[in-house]
Formats: C-alpha cells, structure tokens, sequence
C-alpha cells in the first residue's frame, strides 16, 4: 500500500523534516558548526529514527490509543539511551563534542512526529524506509549547513573526523584555504540562523523554478450538460 | 485646466529621500575632515571602498529582484549607509572588514526585509554589530592620533596597509602593541576600571591627557556642529538627538555625583566614542525609528539609558551600535502605545 518512490520523495524533499517541516532546529541550529558534529548527530539520529519507526509500527496494534504517546516515548528513550552508550563507548571525542544534544534526540520532534504520522498507521517495511528516507533527509540538511558554516568560519572541511571514523579519517580534513582570523559569526548560532534560512530559500527558488518548467495543465473544456437559453 | 499661481496659504513640497541624504552626506563632512585630520587618510579609503561596494551591491540585488537600478541608486541611501559603516570602523582595517560590513548591511539588513523603508535595523550599525562580534580584533584596533604617532603614515602607507600589499602592514601589526595603535578612551576606561584602577588615576593615563582625547572631542565637535546644520536644513527633527543626549546626560550626571569613583564626567561621555556621530546621523534614521514626536523622545531617550548601561556596565567599550538595534525593535511597540491625538479629539 505505501508507495516506496513516495516516500522518497517526500523524505528527501518535499517534506524535508528540517527545511520544510523545521522540526528538531534545536539540534539542527546548534551542533552544525563542523560537518563531522553535523554527521555524526545526523547519523545517530537516523538510527534512532529508523529503529523507533519500526517498533512503533511493530506494536502499533497492541497499544490503546490514548495512551500511545507515552508508549512512543518511551520506545524512542531507550533507542536514544542505547545510541548514546554505545557513541559514549566507541566515539568518546564525538560524545564530548555533541554534548546535551545526543540525549536530547528523545525530545527531537521528527522522531515522534513520524512514529504519530506515519509508524503508528503502516506496515513495518514501510515504516523503516520512511524513517530511512527521513533520517537521511534530515542528515543532509546538518551536513550541508556544517560544511557552509565550516568553510567560511575556519576554511576546512571534515575537520576532527576522527572523532567520527576512528584514526584514519584524520586525513579527510581538507583545508580549503588558511584563515589568519576566522569568521566567528559562521560559528556562533546567529550563523546557523542565517545559512538555515538561505537553505530554506534557496529550496522555494528551485520548487518555483520547477514549477515554471512543467507544462501547464491541459485546459479540458467544460461541456455542459444542459445549455439554458435566455431570452 | 489650469493651476495657475494660487494665493496663500501654500503647501510646501516635501523633501525628496535623495535630497535630504545629500545634506546628511554635506553635514558629515565637518566631522569627517576632523576625523581625517587626526587619523589620517585611512579613513576617506575605507569611505570610498565602502561606497564603491554599496553601489554594486544595491545593484545586484535590484537586478535580482527585477526592480530599477537606478531608481535605487539615485536615493543615495546606500551611500548612507556605506559611510556611516565605513566612519565607524577603525581607519586602519583591513579591506575585507568593511566589504564584509557593507555586504551584510545591504543585501540582508536591508534588502531581505524589503528595502529602502521596510528595514527593520539600522543597516549600518546592524553591519558594525557583524564585525564587532566577528572580528573583535581588528575592529577595536584604532591607531593613535597622528601626531603622537611615531612614525604618520602618508596616503600610500594607510593604502597598502588597508590592502595588505607591502610590509608596512606586517609592521603596522606587529607595532601595534607598541605605539602605532592606541587605545580609545573608552577603551582604556573599561580596562582601567577591570583593573580596579579609580577615575582620577585612569584620567592621568596618556588616552585622557595627551592628544587622543582632544582627537576623539574635536570629532565630536564636528560631528556636533553637522548635526546642528541638519537640523537648521530641517533634514532631522530635534526630538530623537535630544532625547540621546538628554538621557545620556541626566544618567551619567547621577552616576558621577553617585560614585565619580567609577564613572567619567558627563561632558567626557558626550564628547568621546561615536556619541554626537550617533545622535544625529545613526539614531535619526526615519525608517527604523519611532514616528511620533513623543514616540521620537521615548526612543532617543532609550538609546541614551542603554548607552549608559553598556558603557558603564556592558564588556564593550562602546555601546550605540548596540543601544541603537534594540531600540530599533522597540520602536513599532512605542508607535503602538505613543499616538498623537487626532486633531478635535478629547480624552474622556
């Protein structure tokens, strides 16, 4: 019943959880300063999203209806604690980086607003393609706005991903150009506030431009079905 | 028909918008020329970049937006603008700091909101908060009035220091911490007072006594007297630079009565910092200010009192770019509740 290229679509783009819905900005605005906190906060988060859309959709039968809020919430806390140990384990210099933002996923809107919109009402192959397809949508739009708030406040791109990927990805970092001073604003949150609302409009330019470029509808002429003569 | 000569009484014409940014621009010139005299040519560089770069960026974006070029031009705003930026940024930053300024005031402080009379901020001093918070350092490096200057650097000098093109700017650098750059007044008062230093002591400081001081009061001076001219011209109305310095005035008088321990004498916060500069060509800016008369009062008095908070308790030296954009946010609630009474209206 769930049309697979749909949901696609609607992940990646017309329904992009952080440019077109703007859930989670809280995460989104603050941890996007390098690509490598954007990644790792956008991959920890598709997890969650992906794992709390396939239990929902797993129980969605057996839970009463007034009460599955609470039940989804307390599906997607124990994802969240689990993927923070185990970044705390394996990622510590990323757990450190990402801070109060990795346990505060729980209250990100995206993951309860899929499992409500969308888990709670589709079968489970459904449901974790859609919170795939969310998740990577998601990730994209942290990725994009960290590398614009990278390279214009300290000219390198990747810097720290070993943080991420362990001690070979150090010779990612790609210095771009050497900034004697850098640009504090594309750091501080006013930079995020900025690049997020280029980002928002640069989507509804390309979503006109798209629109121009379809062929108008084809005119059907109305045939009436009765033709009252006046006079 | 005809509209032939009519008898009186008459309508007089309003001022067209490139006029009266015309005569802001004639009536700056005395501050300038003070400002030019004591810091050297430093700044009629930063002037003449800073209004190369507005006019292409007014350009641009009016092309973007499929409205006249020159219709945009021709109302001089941008130029405003540009200068005020480019007056307020030290004379000896590099060229990059005032592109950067100019860009953002143009193209997000003012045309993102809807341009030349939709803006919500100030665009100049909305471009200075930018680069004070992006680049503290470059933006509190002012270089000592010239004539205690060790070494006065010619028009060349100050251009490839600017540009980054020869050594001397490396050296500029590198002297700044001896001699070539100073400390403004306002500076060394905030530095004195963290050290626990009292006024007295921090008056006897070389900022208060040698040539410095006198610097930054003629340009207040002039900028006093170009203001004053504005008015005469009827290009500004006196209630918003009133209420500035009134309010200026009546705090920092109570402060120095009070405790003149830790605060400076009133007439030393008019006559220091950007104080006249920004009471007569920054907060009268008619599009982001209050529009009543009242309102205009409530609003400059506003700028006044947060001028003095900042100042006296703030981190930064100096406040008005900062006093002058929360104003701004106020002045549509102050237009709400400040109405002028309709004509025949009674209360009650």
């Amino acid at each position: 019943m769930a049309n697979y290229k749909d949901i696609t679509i609607q992940g990646l783009w017309k329904n992009n959880p952080g440019l077109v819905q703007l859930l989670g900005l809280c995460p989104l605005l603050a941890v996007t300063a390098t690509v490598t906190n954007a990644l790792g906060l956008g991959l920890a988060t598709m997890v969650v999203l992906i794992g709390s859309n396939v239990l929902v959709s797993l129980v969605r039968d057996y839970v009463p209806k007034e009460i599955r809020i609470p039940v989804f919430v307390m599906i997607i806390a124990a994802l969240v604690t689990t993927v923070q140990l185990l970044i705390n384990a394996y990622a510590y210099e990323l757990y450190l980086s990402l801070g109060i933002f990795l346990p505060l996923i729980v209250t990100n809107c995206v993951i309860i607003g899929r499992a409500e919109a969308f888990a709670s009402r589709n079968n489970v192959w459904a449901s974790a393609y859609d919170g795939l397809m969310m998740g990577v949508g998601f990730a994209l739009v942290l990725v994009i706005l960290g590398a614009g708030r990278e390279i214009l406040s300290q000219g390198t791109l990747f810097s720290g991903a070993e943080q991420l990927l362990g001690p070979w990805a150090a010779n990612l970092t790609i210095h771009l150009w050497k900034v004697d001073t850098s640009f504090l604003l594309a750091m501080l949150p006013p930079g995020a506030f900025i690049g997020m609302g280029l980002m928002i409009a640069a989507k509804n330019v390309i979503d006109k431009k798209l629109e121009e470029r379809k062929p108008a509808p084809v005119q059907t002429e109305i045939t009436r079905a009765r033709i009252t003569k006046v006079g | 028909m005809a509209f032939k000569s009519a008898s009186s009484p008459h309508i007089n014409t309003q001022l067209q918008t490139s006029r009266v940014m015309q005569r802001v621009l004639v009536c700056m010139l005395l501050g300038f020329a003070a400002q030019l005299y004591f810091f050297g040519w430093g700044s009629l560089i930063q002037v003449l970049l800073a209004v190369s770069v507005a006019i292409a960026a007014e350009a641009a974006v009016m092309k973007l937006r499929n409205k006249s070029i020159s219709f945009a031009l021709s109302d001089y705003s941008a130029v405003v603008t540009a200068v005020l930026l480019a007056v307020a940024i030290p004379s000896m930053a590099p060229w990059w700091i005032i592109v950067i300024g100019v860009l953002f005031a143009i193209v997000f402080v003012k045309h993102l909101y809807g341009g030349l009379g939709n803006n919500i901020f100030n665009p100049a001093m909305a471009g200075y908060v930018l680069l004070l918070i992006s680049f503290p350092v470059q933006m509190t490096n002012w270089n000592a009035p010239l004539s205690v200057a060790a070494h006065s650097p010619t028009f060349t000098d100050a251009f490839n220091t600017i540009f980054g093109l020869s050594h001397y700017a490396a050296d500029y650098w590198k002297q700044a911490i001896d001699g070539t750059t100073m400390a403004t007044p306002l500076d060394s008062l905030k530095t004195g007072y963290s050290l626990e230093h009292i006024t007295s002591e921090i008056m006897k400081q070389p900022a208060f006594t040698g040539s410095i001081a006198t610097g930054w009061f003629w340009i207040n001076l002039g900028y006093l007297l170009g203001g004053l001219a504005m008015l005469k011209l009827k290009v500004i109305r006196w209630h918003i630079c009133t209420g500035v310095l009134v309010a200026l005035f009546i705090c920092t008088s109570a402060g120095f009565l009070l405790h003149p321990d830790t605060h400076i004498s009133p007439t030393n916060q008019l006559f220091t910092g950007a104080t006249m500069l920004a009471a007569f060509f920054i907060a009268t800016d008619p599009v982001t200010a209050a529009t009543s008369p009242r309102g205009r009062l409530i609003f400059g008095a506003m700028i006044g009192i947060l001028v003095y908070v900042i100042r006296t308790f703030g981190g930064y030296p100096d406040a008005f770019a900062f006093a002058v954009l929360l104003a701004n946010m106020t002045a549509p609630f102050i237009d709400y509740y400040v109405r002028p009474r309709s004509y025949g209206h009674r209360t009650s």
